[in-house]
């Protein structure tokens, strides 16, 4: 369905030993769209696409996915790049692989095999073996090749050279479906805003702004990068 | 081909801009089916969000057609090829003469130096 909310949130907040981490949240997010998750550190985008993604609970307000409230059947329609792995390191990619598997109904390991090739890695390799940068591509092979419905990457450019990001850029952009929409948090703007959508922008945990990236690049003249920098001043 | 793009102006703007010169020059030909939205999006780099939004707006110049369930194909009209390639040279020639202009060259002596330059 074209313009079905696919999340919505409603006066989220949320509070860590009486410290307020995010403030009255509303957010809704349509199918078919990349939206950058952009903030400072420390200013709970993380902590916000955990709420998302269950592992954390809400102090008051809800969280809808295509109308329903979070839990299992919603962790079923979402695939979450976690900023740190998880992954056993022990493990070769070719049995991550069929953990994955095993895990997730939606995932598919031919394309799995197919993206991880595209990119030179060795699916007889173990984790430990490989540098940072290639771990980090793993990963997100393993979470774009799942068929769901929401991709949520939280810094996924991280901690990779600016090579390896236009790689990782490209492999979102080819692997992202026109039913399915992906939230990519980052504070690497500049490198990522080409392929964005729409924008949101997060301080002191509130939204302050939301918007269509081109809009708001012709209404201020300048790039997202510019605009974010001259709102976040320190 | 490279494409780069200036992220202070909205990017859809962009790729209409390298989509007219492949029209004016004839990488795609009058009443030529072009590439899906997806191939597009591909080939340029960008969200097939963006790609669609700027065939959109090929599209109201009518320099593109959707012919039902079929795709997209480039204009029938030569002429209205011709007049887009018109408009784009005279942009081009109105910006060099601004150039000269700057470093105190008129207008004959600018197309002198046109002369004096080879292919």
């Amino acid at each position: 369905m074209i313009n079905m909310k696919l999340l919505e949130i409603k006066d989220l907040n949320k509070s860590f030993d009486n410290k307020e981490i995010l403030k009255d949240i509303n957010l809704s997010i349509q199918s078919g769209k990349i939206i950058g998750l952009l903030g400072k550190n420390g200013v709970g985008k993380t902590t916000l696409i955990k709420l998302i993604n269950d592992l954390l609970t809400p102090t008051s307000g809800e969280i809808l996915i295509k109308g329903q409230k979070i839990g299992i059947e919603t962790k079923k329609v979402i695939s979450y790049l976690p900023e740190r792995t998880y992954l056993n390191k022990q493990m070769k990619v070719s049995e991550v692989i069929s953990y994955f598997e095993d895990f997730y109904d939606n995932f598919d390991s031919e394309k799995a095999v197919k993206l991880l090739k595209e990119l030179d890695l060795d699916i007889n390799q173990k984790l430990t073996q490989m540098s940072k940068g290639m771990q980090e591509k793993v990963q997100l092979v393993l979470v774009m090749s799942r068929n769901a419905d929401l991709y949520v990457l939280d810094e996924p450019l991280g901690g990779v050279d600016p090579a390896t990001r236009d790689y990782i850029l490209d492999t979102i952009l080819s692997n992202f479906n026109e039913n399915a929409s992906v939230i990519i948090s980052t504070h690497l703007i500049s490198d990522i805003e080409k392929i964005l959508d729409e924008v949101i922008f997060i301080d002191k945990g509130q939204i302050v702004l939301q918007s269509d990236a081109d809009k708001l690049r012709n209404k201020e003249n300048a790039s997202i990068d510019e605009i974010f920098r001259r709102m976040f001043k320190c | 081909m490279e494409f780069t793009f200036d992220n202070n102006i909205p990017i859809y703007i962009q790729v209409l801009e390298y989509m007219k010169i492949y029209l004016i020059s004839g990488v795609f030909k009058c009443g030529e089916k072009l590439p899906s939205v997806r191939e597009f999006a591909t080939t340029f780099k960008v969200n097939p969000n963006t790609m669609q939004k700027a065939l959109a707006e090929l599209e109201s110049m009518n320099l593109i057609y959707t012919e039902r369930t079929n795709g997209k194909y480039v204009t029938n009209d030569t002429k209205l090829i011709e007049k887009l390639k018109d408009e784009y040279a005279i942009t081009l020639a109105k910006s060099y003469f601004q150039g000269m202009k700057k470093i105190g060259l008129g207008k004959a002596d600018s197309i002198k130096y046109l002369e004096g330059i080879d292919d």
